[in-house]
């Protein structure tokens, strides 16, 4: 993985120092609140309901086992003892001061970490594949294009203060899993029919209220241009994007209202003053940065079954798991394993003090001492030898992280909610548990095979909402009740779609029924396997729509629903909500 | 007072803002070192073009293509920003400095906070007017957060990459 040199140790130094004196300026009132806001935003420190939040960049979601387990320590030292991983590859802490954050930055600075970035009006964290370099499926490496953007968009001096936040994904595979068209930029890494590299550029894909799916401004831009034809598309932005709404300000809005031709033609025109220009990238730059993403000492095995043909024929669980969470390594005698977040009875994305000690534990004695976050808010070991996986699958599951479930339906991806968030209207991760709870037989969802049940607590769509096979969303009634809408037929990847919305919305308890009615329909329309997401479009939403409206769908009418009681916190609520 | 080329300078410049009964057409435009708004410019450019010395403002909505064929008429252009979290004014810099190749002096003024004297700098501002109630010595600080960056701007013609050698990772085995 990219290791810091010289230069990027002091950039992240002195971002410390710069950070710290405004923390400083702030605590003794020099600076008021409303102008730290922005800097703090910046920072990625948040103030939630409870507490602030901070969270911390991992570019394009690769981590080493020392940096997991700053992790670890700064959820022990700092926080309550555990993380949050997010849809965008990255950590959340809920629970900080901020008389901490400078100390807990110099403690991410020693481990070439930072949350530069990490929220604000700016560049956010590059997001990619979480199998990049190992996906048997993959046509070019995109870290080392990740890493150079990451490098290009840190403090960028023009394009700190955009209309809005500014997303970009980088995907070089054929499966697209870094759900690149909902992104402000997509690249997708390619090769033109003459073996040359270049990207794939979509423009104005988004989520949040309203959800897009972005345009292919440019089919092949060779991989030299990449830097100054995203610098022509942020000037742009950076002129004409909206400021007066602050929900019509991505760059989605602005390409929706002039048109992709016409935002394409702007940023041509402007690229061409850029073009060959001192921002072209050099075969120099890029094999540097190449240099950090070699293959790692893969041992030669022969593509023997290292017992795990028996030992699935007598245990169960493990086959499962072997089904669901092991994939594909381009080399036979290696396996990709995805470690789950999503056990039943816990928070999507939460991950232990103890547990991130386990994992990097388990990064270090099977897979070169590095990790990948996923947004699906997993955990990845890419280098696992075949032969290791009943040792490693052991381990994980003795410390919770081996839920055979991942592309199934407790595979919920879900952003903090009502009880940190100070934009939700409603709750999302007790939501996910009683969903979770309800559907917790494993047969049972490995019947219904593979689905994306996506919750966000609001319209800002940090939980994927509205992309998820089934997405859910909380709206606010009158008096503050929390209430949820549903929507259906909503994807990422290859093929993206944004999902419909069924009807009116539901309360919290009328919410596990409201699926049960879905799957049932799905099983009944199925044909033979079919997923989910097939049954949806090929159906279309009505049949769901009639069945899950046809009767009454009564408060509580299960038993441990009723019986569920929202988390209590001992912190007093004092936060407005902003 | 301001900074300029680093350093804390008296400033004898005045900025004219148009009042709500003023337009830009009947303004009278005092005599001496005024800045102008761009739409007075616009509106009274051959009385403004016997003065010695003129600045001219340009706001963050409008474009700096407007002064492009009058670079040379003027001994100070301003942007001006309305709130500091308004990044149009970066922008508008960049276009005169690296796309119009004014060389005069470029003030940053209006909510001009300590925190964004880095970013500004770069983009090719040499003059701040920092907001009055603020410390413009604690202003100046701000101009040195950074002692490299990665980027090409107006400062920097060159990327780093292309400033300095950096060593890959196979440099070390």
């Amino acid at each position: 993985m990219y290791r810091y040199d010289q230069y990027d140790q002091q950039i992240v130094n002195e971002r410390v120092a710069q950070y710290r004196d405004q923390v400083r300026r702030r605590l003794s009132n020099e600076l008021a609140e409303e102008e730290f806001r922005p800097l703090r935003l910046q920072n990625g420190l948040y103030m939630q309901i409870h507490a602030y939040m901070l969270r911390i960049a991992v570019p394009y979601g690769l981590l080493s086992t020392t940096q997991l387990r700053m992790f670890a320590h700064i959820a022990r030292k700092y926080d309550r003892d555990y993380g949050h991983f997010t849809t965008r590859q990255n950590i959340q802490f809920n629970w900080i001061k901020l008389e901490d954050t400078p100390d807990i930055l110099a403690d991410l600075a020693s481990v070439e970490m930072h949350a530069i970035q990490t929220s604000g009006n700016c560049i956010r964290n590059i997001t990619s594949d979480e199998f990049a370099g190992v996906a048997a499926d993959e046509v070019v490496d995109p870290r080392p294009y990740a890493e150079i953007l990451r490098q290009w968009s840190t403090f960028h001096p023009e394009f700190a203060y955009l209309p809005r936040k500014f997303k970009i994904a980088v995907s070089g595979a054929e499966e697209d899993r870094a759900a690149i068209a909902v992104h402000d930029i997509g690249l997708s890494v390619r090769k033109n029919t003459q073996g040359e590299v270049g990207f794939r550029v979509f423009v104005g894909g988004g989520l949040g209220r309203t959800p897009i799916i972005g345009k292919v401004i440019c089919e092949f831009l060779p991989w030299q241009h990449v830097m100054t034809y995203i610098e022509a598309i942020l000037r742009v932005y950076n002129q004409y994007g909206r400021r007066d709404n602050i929900y019509k300000a991505r760059i989605k809005i602005l390409v929706k209202a002039l048109g992709i031709e016409e935002f394409k033609r702007q940023v041509e025109n402007e690229w061409a003053a850029l073009k060959d220009g001192a921002g072209t990238l050099t075969s120099e730059e890029l094999n540097r940065v190449s240099s950090y993403f070699t293959a790692p000492a893969y041992e030669n095995i022969a593509d023997t079954d290292s017992g795990l043909t028996s030992f699935k024929s007598e245990n169960k669980a493990f086959a499962s798991w072997m089904q669901r969470n092991v994939k594909p390594h381009r080399i036979p005698s290696y396996a990709i394993v995805v470690l789950s977040l999503k056990k039943t009875g816990r928070a999507p994305g939460d991950a232990s003090a103890e547990q991130m000690d386990a994992v990097a534990d388990l990064a270090d004695r099977f897979s070169f001492g590095e990790l990948r976050i996923t947004h699906k808010q997993n955990l990845v070991l890419t280098d696992v030898k075949q032969s290791d996986l009943i040792t490693l699958w052991k381990i994980a599951a003795a410390n919770n992280l081996a839920s055979p479930n991942i592309g199934l339906l407790s595979d919920i991806i879900s952003c903090p909610g009502a009880e940190f968030c100070t934009l939700a209207n409603a709750r999302s991760i007790p939501l996910a548990k009683v969903i979770a709870e309800r559907f917790d037989s494993l047969d049972f969802q490995h019947d219904i095979g593979e689905i994306e049940l996506n919750i966000s607590g609001c319209m800002n769509a940090c939980g994927h909402n509205s992309v998820g096979h089934i997405g859910i969303t909380g709206v606010e009634k009158k008096d503050h009740e929390e209430w949820y809408q549903v929507s259906l037929g909503g994807s990422k990847g290859n093929e993206s779609s944004i999902g419909k919305i069924i009807g009116p919305s539901f309360s919290f308890d009328q919410v596990p029924e409201v699926i049960e009615r879905i799957l049932q329909v799905y099983c009944r329309e199925r044909i033979e396997a079919e997923r989910f997401i097939d049954t949806v479009r090929r159906v279309g939403i009505k049949p769901f729509k009639e069945s899950v409206y046809a009767t009454e769908i009564t408060d509580g009418q299960e038993d441990d629903v009723l019986a569920f009681k929202p988390a209590q916190y001992s912190e007093p609520l004092y936060s407005p909500r902003f | 007072m301001i900074i300029k080329n680093k350093t804390i300078v008296d400033d004898d410049w005045t900025i004219l803002r148009l009042a709500q009964n003023e337009t830009a057409k009947n303004v009278m435009v005092p005599a001496g070192k005024i800045i102008v708004p761009l739409k007075v410019w616009l509106e009274q450019r051959e009385q403004l073009l016997d003065r010695n010395e003129l600045g001219v403002w340009i706001a963050s909505d409008e474009r700096p293509e407007m002064l492009k064929d009058d670079l040379d008429k003027f001994t100070v252009i301003a942007v001006d920003f309305p709130k500091f979290s308004d990044g149009r004014g970066y922008s508008i810099a960049y276009y005169l400095r690296a796309r119009f190749g004014y060389t005069g002096e470029l003030r940053a003024i209006g909510d001009v906070l300590r925190d964004q004297m880095f970013y500004l700098q770069r983009v090719g501002f040499d003059a701040f007017a920092p907001r009055p109630d603020r410390n413009i010595q604690d202003a100046l600080k701000g101009l040195t957060d950074f002692s490299e960056v990665y980027q090409a701007s107006v400062d920097k013609k060159m990327p780093l990459f292309r400033r300095v050698q950096r060593n890959g990772n196979a440099v070390d085995n």
